[in-house]
């Protein structure tokens, strides 16, 4: 029996990445390069964003020619008869190892950009499932393993992902073509030749540098500039009065407070984190790594920038956004890129900022009420670039002076005060628990239905604890239970899970 | 206009005698059809032969060449009735859809032809949908040909083979008077290759001849006593002439050796698979030569007797390699060896998957069961089955971790609002019973919606909820597409709706196409079309059956829609209530846009882009947003911000500014987060001027507000 034997190459792509192009250039780049070359494919509903398969296998025309016959072809990847994989996102590799596509034999060429699946992004809170055991099971499972962000170098080159992957392959050395008549197939195609081109280069360097790190998203270096003098004090203090270790949300908690009021705000967020540290010190916080300091010192200042009118406001107007738009949407310098949000203030967002007897006065008198949510109307287009958008934005984002006295200042003030009092009774008995309760604040955030939602769950726990002698695993899972569903179905689930606890004696 | 265009492929299908072709499967397909000198070829689109359907629709020009007519049918019974041209008059046709669905709703026009029976040849192409990729029921082409005795083929999955058994069907057809079926599964469709070409034949007796000489044959009607007689020539008459020429022209053949006292019976399509399978145990090279005798089945019904007995006669053993249940050709073998008593074991399912695609993988394991029973000195030189290089807790971890990828709506789909709307009115009503029908608007039924009860058929979205109609506080909502209401769903759903008085909501999801097959025109699409009659509104059929109660929405303005909805469900007013939901099919829109708005960038004129973005710093990583839309360029990204720990909603660089995000945002009254940038290419003075006074005023504001948080630096930013 003749020994020949076809190359066997898949691709394994999500609907609507454009694998099929790919496909059809390794296709016919076999066809021109002294090969029998058969491609094929299973269009349908994973044409629609679900995962999907292209086949190719590449038979030697001399080896046919040989022996006068045509060489049987399959249709499909038989596991562990695979030689080239092309994974065109990171959990698709993952998907073609399980599938027992990935051998010894195997060139695994795959981009390490994510793709989220509905499932990750859908989440309440972080959905992402990490990516670690994909490309450790890949290194271990393939031949040569290349991996790297393709989409990218894509986006640099704005060629399509298969140019780049095109070349990685090229690049890899896992077929006996060279170079330039794979870029003839680029040319071939004459759609984005120059584009696609430069994509194919990208992805070549790509492959030959073997490159296989993932570079993790870094926090921003810092020491570039010294500070300013009037947050001097600010920073001396926490140097003074913090452990080092949590400096990093400190520093970031004081940024952020003096960015949402005032420098005598961040001196209101030090003194509460002050008590927090006191509290620490007292059990034993300094061989714990003083873990519950850090814990409030990161929510304390989520909690007390919390977003209303003013802030989102100011956010919206400023410079840095206008820039970093222009820089997401890939507009070129002088073009013009016009901006409208989609705003929807209801009576509460505009009693949010009111001083609280106003406010207080409105939300309790259903005309008035009703009146103000008619002026309010509908949602609201707002062009922030034109001046009648910008300005009133403006003005709003300048009434930062008022909010001290206003309504909802007051009610942050009070859940403030009343969560940091439940650390520290917490604290008493259980460390560990006192942490929780302070992550407890992730549940609080969004704006409308969704900020009353979180608000909702997070009393609800609250409550729980007020009842119950719950355990630091109890608090745990009942906020990983908010976070299920909208519905609040499971958290209601685990709080019964958990209610035959002793009870706490009124 | 299809989804994709065959327009530069179709020109393959003028490659003249001995020249190679090169091309996919249903492209070689046509060729086949076109060097059988066909006269007429009709269907209806579904995958895997949508691109048929998109192939002969873009040949129009070549087929009008050599006077072969086209239709793109209304339904598959419509392009099975079309097969009564061959029934009178010697005119070879063919028609296609995808099986089963397909040929369920041609059943009733396929049974008619098969009792009256043809003097043209008569072919029907079907897509076999069974298997990875699948939308459809798992069920067999096969049965339909036995209940209604059609032949049929099951080609070897090379073109070469395609093309021939095309051409033999047709004379296999007229040979013994009966239409003949060929089925073509999904990866054969579409598998890219090559065959050496004949000539294209213009057939010699047309269509206009049959018009202008009408002959008629009392016989060939069904209806009694001629009905009585068609049964009887079924197993008399055509019977044994498929069965004569099947042998004479050895459509089934015999490969490798006849060493040995063990065999395999294989239906054509799997062939390739099983010589795969065989290479992998050392047992067959490349071209697919072996010891072990191999019975290829390319007909596949009917089975021929004489060929399986002869087969079997010295095996202690044969393998049945037959995809798909029940195994109808395994018990046939079974009754044929024991008639004959012939005491040939014949091992099918009892080694072999009752249910589910046949892979390389399941039938090489298959043959070492087989082997490793009957013939184990087969397996003497084999290779090891291949090495697991995982772990078991290495492959349990990517397990874990790799997520599932359900199909979903396009980016900017015109169909994803509809069902945010429907979500805000569950929100406000409560839930409803909500009945499917066939088509993209199915995906509602996976996240993020999880909209959706049953699927009953392609236009019987409404009629699957028909028994719902007792007197309760809440409606039921069906929906149903512009293809699925032209298809069956103007008679079967509406028209069913109120003749029997129905109280409840249809959703029409207008989209100007046949979206979910790949973007063919339909009665009612809006682009101009040379060759059928395009522009027929829904709304007027929908009127002219006698609905009241009916609104026109576009999808896109969510607040409407839900209003409109909820109106629908909550009024006063009895009788079947019907909202046409309309937008044009993104993909194609944006297929029929984007070249026009390049070039009009290129030759300067002034354009206005749309896109959607998220603030980075106001979304606090709820993703409400998501879950209301599930937009494909909708996604997440890490937090910028160091204490936040959820990831940002962000817009990907693959939006088309549909708008539906910001929609949701009011509708739904999310979060400040969502806006819209408007790009502006090729700007006028008067847009060049107002942008630079803009930019001048909020500058100095904005540097103004700089200046003053410079005070506040931490020296880090």
């Amino acid at each position: 029996m003749d020994k020949a034997r076809a190359i066997k190459i898949a691709v394994t792509a999500i609907g609507g990445q454009g694998g099929g192009v790919l496909a059809n250039w390794i296709g016919r780049l076999g066809e021109d390069n002294g090969f029998i070359s058969q491609m094929t494919s299973v269009p349908g509903v994973a044409q629609r964003t679900g995962a999907t398969v292209y086949y190719i296998e590449w038979f030697p025309l001399s080896a046919a020619q040989a022996t006068g016959k045509d060489p049987v072809l399959a249709l499909m990847p038989v596991p562990g008869d695979v030689d080239i994989v092309i994974a065109a996102e990171l959990m698709e590799a993952g998907r073609a190892i399980l599938r027992g596509f990935i051998s010894p034999q195997t060139t695994l060429i795959a981009s390490s950009h994510r793709d989220y699946a509905i499932s990750e992004k859908s989440g309440l809170g972080d959905g992402r499932q990490r990516t670690g055991s994909i490309i450790e099971a890949a290194e271990k499972a393939s031949k040569a393993f290349i991996v790297a962000d393709m989409a990218a170098a894509a986006a640099e080159a704005n060629a399509a992902i298969s140019a780049v992957l095109f070349g990685a392959l090229a690049g890899s050395g896992a077929l006996p073509v060279e170079r330039a008549r794979f870029e003839d197939q680029i040319i071939k195609m004459g759609r984005a030749v120059e584009q696609n081109l430069h994509g194919f280069s990208l992805g070549f360097d790509l492959s030959q540098e073997q490159a296989s790190d993932i570079v993790e998203p870094e926090n921003a270096a810092s020491g570039a500039r010294d500070s300013s003098l009037s947050v001097t004090p600010l920073l001396e203090r926490m140097q003074k009065e913090f452990p080092n270790v949590a400096h990093f949300y400190i520093r970031e908690g004081l940024k952020r407070t003096v960015d949402f009021q005032d420098v005598r705000y961040a001196g209101a967020y030090l003194d509460r984190l002050k008590d927090i540290l006191d509290i620490d010190r007292n059990h034993d916080g300094e061989r714990r790594d003083w873990r519950l300091t850090q814990a409030v010192a990161k929510h304390l200042a989520l909690w007390m920038t919390y977003e209303d009118s003013i802030r989102v406001a100011d956010l919206k107007t400023r410079k840095a956004r206008f820039e970093s738009i222009r820089k997401d949407i890939r507009v070129e310098d002088r073009q013009i890129a016009n901006v409208h949000e989609f705003l929807h203030p209801r009576v509460e967002e505009f009693c949010d900022i009111l001083p609280v007897g106003a406010a207080q006065f409105i939300l309790n008198n259903v005309t008035c009420r009703k009146l103000i949510g008619v002026l309010l109307g509908k949602g609201k287009r707002i062009p922030t670039t034109k001046l009648r958008g910008f300005l009133p934005l403006y003005a709003l984002s300048s009434l930062r002076f008022m909010r001290r006295s206003s309504f909802r200042f007051k009610l942050e003030s009070e859940h403030i005060a009343e969560w940091l009092k439940a650390i520290t009774d917490a604290a008493r008995n259980d460390y560990d628990l006192a942490i929780e309760v302070a992550q407890l604040q992730r549940l609080i955030k969004g704006y409308g239905d969704t900020h009353e939602r979180g608000l909702k769950n997070y009393k609800m726990i609250m409550d729980f604890l007020k009842h119950y002698a719950a355990s630091a695993d109890a608090i745990r899972q009942l906020r990983e239970a908010a976070l299920k569903d909208e519905e609040g179905a499971a958290l209601r689930a685990t709080i019964k899970k958990f209610a035959t606890a002793p009870q706490i004696a009124a | 206009m299809a989804e994709r265009s065959f327009a530069k492929e179709v020109q393959q299908l003028r490659v003249s005698e001995g020249e190679v072709f090169r091309g996919e499967g249903i492209l070689a397909v046509t060729k086949a059809l076109l060097q059988s000198g066909v006269s007429y070829v009709g269907g209806y689109q579904g995958a895997p032969i949508s691109h048929l359907m998109d192939v002969l629709s873009d040949a129009q020009e070549i087929l009008g060449e050599l006077n072969v007519h086209f239709e793109a049918s209304a339904s598959e019974a419509s392009a099975a009735a079309m097969l009564a041209a061959s029934v009178n008059y010697p005119l070879r046709g063919a028609v296609t859809w995808k099986s089963t669905v397909g040929t369920n709703v041609a059943s009733d026009a396929l049974a008619n032809v098969a009792s009256s029976g043809v003097m043209g040849g008569a072919l029907v192409i079907v897509g076999e949908d069974y298997g990875e990729g699948s939308s459809i029921m798992q069920e067999r082409s096969h049965a339909f040909a036995m209940k209604s005795q059609l032949w049929l083929l099951d080609p070897r999955p090379n073109l070469s083979s395609i093309v021939e058994t095309v051409e033999h069907a047709f004379q296999l057809s007229e040979a013994s008077n009966t239409p003949v079926m060929l089925e073509l599964r999904i990866r054969a469709c579409h598998v890219y290759g090559s065959f050496e070409s004949k000539k294209n034949i213009r057939p010699s007796f047309t269509l206009a001849d049959a018009m202008e000489n009408p002959t008629r044959d009392y016989s060939r009607v069904v209806l009694p006593p001629s009905n009585f007689v068609h049964e009887i020539e079924k197993v008399e008459n055509r019977w044994p002439a498929a069965v004569e020429f099947i042998k004479a022209h050895k459509l089934n053949e015999f490969f490798g050796g006849h060493q040995g006292d063990v065999g395999i019976i294989v239906q054509g399509g799997l062939y390739n698979t099983l010589i795969r399978a065989l290479e992998l145990l050392g047992l067959a090279d490349a071209f697919g030569e072996t010891d072990i005798p191999i019975y290829c089945l390319n007909v596949t019904y009917p089975l021929i007797d004489g060929e399986v007995k002869g087969f079997c006669l010295d095996k202690r053993a044969v393998l049945m390699i037959e995809e798909g249940q029940p195994e109808f050709i395994e018990q046939v073998v079974n009754t044929i060896l024991r008639n004959a008593d012939i005491q040939t074991k014949v091992v099918g399912k009892a080694m072999l998957p009752k249910a589910g695609e046949y892979t390389g993988q399941i039938v090489g394991e298959g043959l070492r069961q087989f082997f490793g029973q009957y013939a184990p000195k087969f397996l003497e030189h084999t290779p090891d089955a291949p090495v697991q290089s995982l772990s078991q807790e290495d492959k349990a971890a990517v397990t874990a971790t790799v997520p599932m990828r359900p199909a979903g709506f396009c980016t900017g789909c015109p169909e994803r609002p509809v069902f945010s709307a429907m979500k805000l009115v569950q929100k406000e009503i409560g839930d409803f019973h909500v009945s499917c029908d066939i088509g993209c608007h199915l995906f509602s039924i996976l996240p993020p919606f999880d909209i959706g009860n049953t699927t009953m058929g392609y236009g019987l979205g409404w009629a699957g909820a028909s028994a719902l109609n007792a007197d309760a506080t809440q409606r039921t909502v069906s929906v149903m597409g512009d293809g699925g209401f032209w298809h069956n769903g103007l008679t079967s759903g509406v028209g069913n709706a109120v003749f029997n008085k129905t109280d409840n909501v249809l959703v029409i999801v207008d989209n100007g196409y046949s979206a979910a097959t790949g973007g063919q025109d339909i009665l009612s699409s809006r682009a101009f079309n040379k060759t059928k009659s395009t522009n027929n509104p829904i709304a007027k059929a929908v009127r002219g059956l006698g609905v009241e109660w009916l609104k026109e929405v576009h999808t896109y303005d969510i607040g409407e829609m839900k209003k409109t909805l909820k109106e629908a469900m909550t009024t006063a007013t009895k009788g079947p209530k019907v909202i046409i939901a309309q937008a044009e099919c993104m993909l194609n829109r944006q297929r029929r846009e984007k070249p026009l708005r390049a070039k009009a960038i290129k030759d300067g004129k002034r354009v206005v882009r749309p896109r959607f973005g998220v603030d980075a710093e106001t979304c606090t990583g709820d993703h409400s947003c998501i879950r209301l839309s599930g937009c494909p360029s909708l996604t997440i990204r890490d937090n910028p911000d160091p204490l936040r720990d959820d990831p940002v909603a962000w817009v990907n660089n693959d939006c088309v500014g549909c708008g539906v995000c910001g929609e949701n945002a009011h509708a739904a009254i999310l979060c400040p987060s969502f806006f819209r940038a408007d790009i502006v290419y090729n700007p006028s003075v008067w847009d060049k001027t107002v942008s630079r006074v803009r930019r001048v005023i909020i500058g100095f504001l904005q540097s103004g507000r700089e200046r003053q948080r410079s005070k506040y630096l931490f020296g880090d930013t």
